[in-house]
């Protein structure tokens, strides 16, 4: 999802980590100052800081089509929808700041590889229709995973995860609406619309990540309540939720082995490209450089902003004692 | 990372944002932010915490400034009240006959 891979530490035995289980199994909300096992901390840093840095990046495939939407009304919207992404980055690094990591280590991480965001913003946005499809497709599947974390055991991430679903379906809805109007649109857009469907289809199922159903960081990140759900499973809710929404658009989802089992009440699919996905992540998608790139400029171009404000406000500190 | 380290990096400082939702409700924690000083904290909780109409008044306050207890000290802080339960109104049987009270 947009926290892919992460791995898990293990558990210890110690008579505190049971009774943390305890609590935990009890639906209790563990809150920063509580005694918290250290690999349920680092596990969570990794988490919440992978989500983070995923928001922030991804304004970057969306940004790149601020200043060429098609109407003053559809910019405004895409504008309003980005700053929402860059809202949702800031509410999940508070979160991962309350485990004792600092917002400056979190982005240096970033910067220099050592933290990854999610495969599915190393993908270029080349049309407008993209705009449609992200928003349908890959807030689509990020809210799938979003909603069950609203009940994560770590009290800071959960509250973060409800301020977040709130403003997501507006997200999903405009991508939508973006669809609509071009899958019923000139004969090119319905192309474009098609075509950017075809494009985004399988990076949005590989949002989920490989299969985990016998993974053992897995199992230990569901134990914690950090991981709600195998990936497995969200991916085939999504599956099950979004075919019907492409046939209401008239648009055809690029697998022709796509079945409705009447037995099962799901559809059956075809698996994306594992490889492609772990090429992804080793960073060698088409735009992981661009991405990284243009992360690490915009932190440079603001050094001298950063520490500009800072010296300000000193000097403001400075003349008020002076002052008093 | 300590405190001394993040002083030498001259990360800005994290701040506390309390909102009020409505008229008349009191002001809540919804946060926070890094800010070089109270002025532009301000000026981030209004972008970052009420896109859609989520406040009418904001206070920001330096996390440095809180004073927190101790979760090791719930005991001690909240139990005396468990046996005091005379303080709520249910504890005391009015008949009916004398009336709302
Ligand atoms: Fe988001
Ligand atoms: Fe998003
Ligand atoms: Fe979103």
């Amino acid at each position: 999802m947009y926290a892919q891979l992460v791995k898990s530490d293990a558990a210890d035995d110690s008579p505190e980590a049971r009774a943390f289980q305890a609590r935990i199994d009890r639906g209790e909300k563990i809150e920063p100052k509580d005694w918290m096992p250290d690999g349920y901390r680092k596990t969570l840093i990794r988490q919440i800081g992978q989500h983070a840095h995923s928001e922030i990046v991804g304004q970057l495939p969306e940004g790149n089509w601020i200043t060429r939407a098609p109407t003053l009304e559809r910019k405004a919207i895409l504008l309003a929808k980005v700053q929402d992404e860059a809202g949702h980055g800031l509410y999940l690094y508070c979160a991962a700041e309350t485990l004792g990591v600092s917002r400056d280590e979190l982005t240096e991480m970033l910067l220099d590889g050592r933290m990854k965001y999610s495969s599915i913003f190393n993908y270029p946005t080349l049309t407008w229709a993209d705009m449609g499809a992200v928003g349908w497709l890959v807030d689509g599947a990020a809210i799938m995973n979003q909603v069950p974390l609203q009940r994560t055991s770590y009290g800071p991430y959960a509250r973060a995860m409800v301020r977040i679903c709130k403003e997501e379906s507006f997200h999903q809805r405009q991508g939508f609406d973006i669809m609509m109007k071009m899958a019923n649109g000139t004969e090119a857009q319905r192309r474009m619309a098609q075509n950017a469907l075809d494009r985004f289809w399988y990076p949005s199922l590989m949002m989920f990540g490989p299969s985990d159903k016998d993974s053992v960081h897995s199992a230990q990140s569901m134990a914690w309540k950090i991981k709600m759900n195998t990936n497995d499973e969200l991916r085939q809710k999504f599956v099950d939720q979004t075919v019907p929404q492409a046939e209401y658009l008239g648009l055809t989802v690029p697998d022709p082995d796509l079945r409705w089992h009447d037995e099962t009440g799901h559809y059956e699919f075809t698996q994306p490209d594992w490889s492609e996905f772990m090429d992804v992540l080793r960073g060698n998608g088409p735009c992981n450089a661009d991405r990284l790139a243009a992360r690490n400029k915009a932190w440079d171009d603001g050094a001298w902003v950063r520490e500009g404000l800072m010296a300000h406000a000193d000097k403001k500190r400075a003349a008020k004692v002076a002052a008093e | 990372m300590t405190n001394a380290d993040k002083a030498a990096r001259r990360e800005w400082p994290l701040w506390e944002v309390f909102i009020r939702g409505q008229h008349g409700l009191s002001h809540r924690h919804v946060g926070s932010l890094h800010a070089a000083d109270a002025e532009m904290a301000m000026k981030n909780a209004r972008d970052v915490y009420t896109r859609r109409h989520e406040g009418t008044s904001i206070w920001v306050v330096p996390s440095a400034q809180i004073t927190a207890s101790a979760p090791s000290d719930k005991g001690p802080m909240f139990d005396p009240a468990d046996d005091k339960t005379y303080r709520h109104p249910t504890f005391f049987d009015i008949p009916d006959d004398v009336g709302a009270m």
